[in-house]
């Protein structure tokens, strides 16, 4: 039959292109490394470890990175068995985390990589908002608002007599944990009647296309969809401060400046290429952190988390 | 108006009511066709096809995930569509009718209803830790028959039901056993429905993100599977998580990469419609 | 006359293959009860089955499941409304009303509605026929199930058309000629001798579309909203028992926490769900089933 002998030799073929590597690069300098380093964890802090890893593998081609996104929690999960070498994470890690590392053996060391700075944001038409002050955000969001604060002139009489339509990410999310310890006092604390997605594109979506709506999402995407959306300054007691590069890495923009971390396995760390590519990290994501739209450290705090990492694994 | 006219008369009706509903069901298939290709047709290129994920949408490009998209499928086949059938023919076939074989009839349509991020779950625990295949091409392609089994065994079924029973009895009365009176009657007969089956689960097997995630498919992955055992991407997570970057360009990288998957899905579809077309055209009775 | 050992051993990969899908199930019972039972002993059967608030993940948690099972059930029931009705329609007239040629042509372009990405039809449902519908219906929430349940039906479509349309194909010729020597036109031939005829098929079909419309995840994680609330109202934002458990096994909780188990606990119930339906349709086709020869 002819025409099972083309389908054959099509798939052969595709198999023989599938088994031609990937690019290899001429390398400049350092030694030439090999291994491969698996890291999974957090959709959030994914984007700079694999600018770190894209940039990583000019200098290193031999060494073969690969990221997961089962979730910060999901990635936790599987460090604590050794399966992973590096869990990208948006949060800190949590005790029965820590006790699944104990039984396990693992001893590994949490570095902070980069803040993300959580914008509130509102619609381009709304005129009466400039500013909102921690407490008046948190007026609005806690649990007791539930079906109580529904309108703008509720916070502020000045402000109109109209619905507020409220946008933010999903709870199972790593920021909204970190927005309602931050303003509400507690982790996972809020009203349950406001729109909630994961997918920060429909938070700007959202609040874009509604007068009266105000969301909280990362700073990346208002900087992505400036013409849509209204910045707002935060006032925390010391004046209203809008979220920039300067003001979340001054720590000035606050509370909603939320660390992110890497979480590295001290017997992964152990091995030549997975100590070269932190060290990588932690010397680069500086720069690579603000490409992904996220905002890097003060250069002093890199030091220091380089040191730590360094005198963790001797 | 006669019985006769009011007859004819509402045959029209379906008629153009059938028209209307079938190319209803095409215009929105052109709908998304011509919105995807709108957005994403101009982004494909030669780099795109043969580059490496990217932190700038302009140098990402779907070589890991396309590969492991055609692994993935050709590994999943491999599995599926034996078992499926086998299972199939065996409930069909062999299985006494008895509340037993019911059960598992009822069964089998549970499993298709069963989340696929739950399979996703199961591949996790059974192929990846216990068999210890790890987040491997391996681990995905059985998660993925699991999941598609049921689909493949319920079209086999029903096919197989569709044949007359005269043709299996003439069979055994000429001495045929009864799996040479399945393989060359019964199962010829039916390829038809089988591969409609088939043609409706692979379809869903390569769209599917959900069980892959859990299993160990990666988001960044910087080489191309040589192995069964290799760690992997595939399409459906590439564009997942490029249409969650705040940045547009990336949502013009997840249309182009959308393109692509169809395209897959396309050339596998038509490859089984074609066998599908040469088997019914053999049955007269 | 004992069977051939050739036969026995392909008997034997037969009835393995079959098995394999006993053990499935078992293995995802297993999956699934391994952390319900711990959950079901921090929280109570009866409060999860009768409290009408899910928020687990809220401070003050609240493990009523029927929220969640609402939620499904309204998006199902849209789905099917609209994909059952069009697909037999279609179905019908591909098989007895189409040219040969026709059908040829146009059944593997309609089996491509099941190869959309799932993702891509969340995001059609959210950013194109949620729109659309809040022009006919204003109040029209950005998320609900409307949207969602009417693009999921869109997507199961080819899978009653096709199933049920494979099924009326295969209908002996004999019959159909038989019908048509005494005089029924198209139509009457199809509702009267056809379907009856291609019933088990049909309905398996539909058994099937029911099941991919319960475990579907994607596009009601998208488009339907992550409130869950126990409503039948089509146009305000719910939360599916799929949305639920992907939306917390791909965020931050920790895997091993309450929190966490309340997906398996979810689960589990949708997997009885599902069995309890699928009972109840394979009793109804086992009543109403014919034979041919």
């Amino acid at each position: 039959m002819k025409t099972i002998n083309v389908f054959f030799i099509s798939i052969f073929a595709l198999a023989l292109v599938s088994c031609g590597g990937g690019k290899k690069e001429q390398s400049s300098g350092n030694a030439q490394l090999e291994g491969t380093i698996t890291i999974d964890g957090s959709s959030t802090v994914y984007p700079i470890t694999e600018a770190v890893a894209e940039e990583f593998k000019k200098i290193q081609p031999n060494v073969r990175v690969s990221i997961g996104v089962s979730g910060t929690g999901g990635g936790f999960k599987k460090f604590g068995r050794n399966e992973i070498d590096i869990n990208n994470a948006s949060r800190t890690i949590k005790a029965k985390e820590i006790a699944a590392c104990d039984s396990s053996k693992i001893e590994y060391i949490g570095l902070t990589i980069a803040y993300d700075g959580l914008a509130v944001i509102a619609n381009p038409q709304n005129t009466w908002l400039e500013s909102i002050t921690v407490e008046e955000l948190k007026k609005i969001w806690e649990p007791a608002a539930q079906g109580k604060i529904m309108k703008w002139n509720q916070i502020r009489p000045e402000w109109p007599n109209k619905e507020i339509h409220l946008f933010g990410p999903g709870v199972a999310s790593g920021t909204y944990d970190y927005f309602t310890e931050a303003i509400v006092g507690e982790s996972g604390s809020s009203r349950g009647d406001f729109t909630a997605s994961e997918d920060d594109h429909v938070l700007v979506q959202g609040v874009a296309s509604d007068m009266y709506g105000l969301g909280f999402f990362g700073l990346a995407y208002y900087e992505e969809n400036m013409n849509k959306l209204k910045l707002i300054g935060v006032d925390n007691g010391k004046g209203a401060v809008k979220p920039s590069l300067e003001t979340v890495a001054s720590k000035e923009y606050a509370p909603l400046s939320r660390p992110i971390f890497i979480y590295v396995n001290k017997n992964a760390a152990k091995r030549e290429e997975v100590k070269s590519f932190v060290e990588f990290y932690m010397k680069n994501v500086s720069v690579l952190s603000k490409d992904v739209g996220y905002i890097p450290l003060p250069d002093s705090l890199y030091t220091k988390e380089l040191q730590k990492f360094q005198d963790f694994i001797k | 108006m006669t019985n006769h006219e009011k007859q004819k008369l509402k045959d029209s009706l379906f008629s153009v009511i059938g028209y209307i509903a079938t190319f209803s069901g095409l215009l929105i298939l052109a709908y998304f066709l011509i919105d995807i290709f709108i957005d994403g047709f101009h982004r494909i290129d030669i780099d795109f096809l043969t580059g490496f994920p990217s932190r700038k949408a302009e140098n990402a490009g779907i070589f890991p995930a396309w590969v492991g998209s055609v692994w993935i499928l050709g590994l999943t086949v491999i599995f599926a569509i034996p078992i499926g059938i086998a299972a199939g023919i065996y409930f069909e076939e062999y299985a006494p009718k008895n509340k037993i074989t019911y059960i598992l009839e009822v069964n089998i349509a549970n499993l298709a209803g069963v989340p696929s991020i739950i399979y996703g779950l199961l591949g996790l625990e059974v192929f990846g830790r216990l068999m210890g295949f790890g987040g491997s091409l391996l681990t995905g392609a059985l998660t993925l028959t699991l999941l598609i089994l049921p689909i493949i065994i319920v079209a086999t079924r029903e096919s197989l039901k569709a044949v007359p029973q005269s043709l299996r009895d003439a069979s055994h009365a000429l001495g045929a056993t009864q799996w040479q009176t399945i393989w060359y009657q019964v199962l010829p007969s039916s390829m038809g429905g089988i591969l409609t089956g088939t043609i409706l689960a692979l379809s869903r097997a390569v769209g599917e993100t959900a069980p892959l995630i859990v299993i160990g498919a990666l988001a960044y992955v910087d080489f191309i599977p040589n192995s069964p055992m290799d760690d992997f991407s595939v399409l459906p997570m590439q564009i997942f998580n490029w249409t969650s970057r705040p940045q547009q360009s990336f949502i013009i990288n997840a249309a182009a990469a959308i393109i692509i998957l169809l395209a897959i899905t396309f050339i596998m579809n038509s490859i089984a419609i074609y066998l599908r077309n040469r088997w019914q055209k053999k049955i007269q009775w | 006359m004992a069977k051939p050992v050739q036969e026995r051993i392909i008997e034997l990969f037969l009835k393995g293959s079959a098995i394999l899908t006993v053990c499935t199930t078992i293995g995802i019972l297993l999956v699934l009860l391994s952390e319900s039972i711990p959950f079901f002993k921090e929280v109570s059967i009866f409060e999860f089955l009768t409290d009408t608030e899910w928020t687990p993940l809220f401070t003050n948690k609240r493990f009523g499941i029927l929220p969640l099972i609402s939620g499904t059930l309204l998006v199902t029931l849209i789905s099917i409304i609209v994909a059952v009705p069009i697909g037999i329609i279609i179905a019908i007239f591909l098989s007895e009303y189409a040219s040969p040629k026709f059908r040829k042509t146009v059944k593997p372009m309609l089996e491509i509605l099941a190869a959309v990405p799932t993702v891509v039809y969340g995001y059609f449902a959210l950013m194109t026929v949620t729109p659309i519908l809040q022009m006919i219906i204003p109040n029209l929430s950005g998320f609900n199930s409307l949207s969602a349940g009417i693009v999921m039906g869109i997507m199961i479509i080819p899978l009653v058309t096709s199933l049920s349309e494979d099924a009326m194909y295969a209908v002996p010729k004999s019959l159909r000629e038989a019908s048509f020597a005494m005089g029924a036109s198209r139509l009457q031939t199809a509702f009267k001798v056809i379907i009856p005829a291609a019933f088990s098929g049909i309905v398996v079909s539909v058994i099937l579309a029911i099941a991919r419309a319960i475990g579907e995840t994607m596009i009601v994680a998208i488009a339907a909203g992550q409130q869950p609330r126990l409503t039948f109202d089509p146009t305000v934002p719910i939360e599916t028992i799929t949305a639920y458990i992907v939306q917390v096994s791909s965020g931050d909780v920790p895997h091993g926490s309450l929190e966490y188990k309340t997906i398996y606990a979810a689960g589990i119930t949708l997997f009885i769900l599902t069995f309890s339906l699928n009972s109840i349709s394979f009793y109804i086709r086992r009543k109403f089933q014919e034979k041919y020869q």
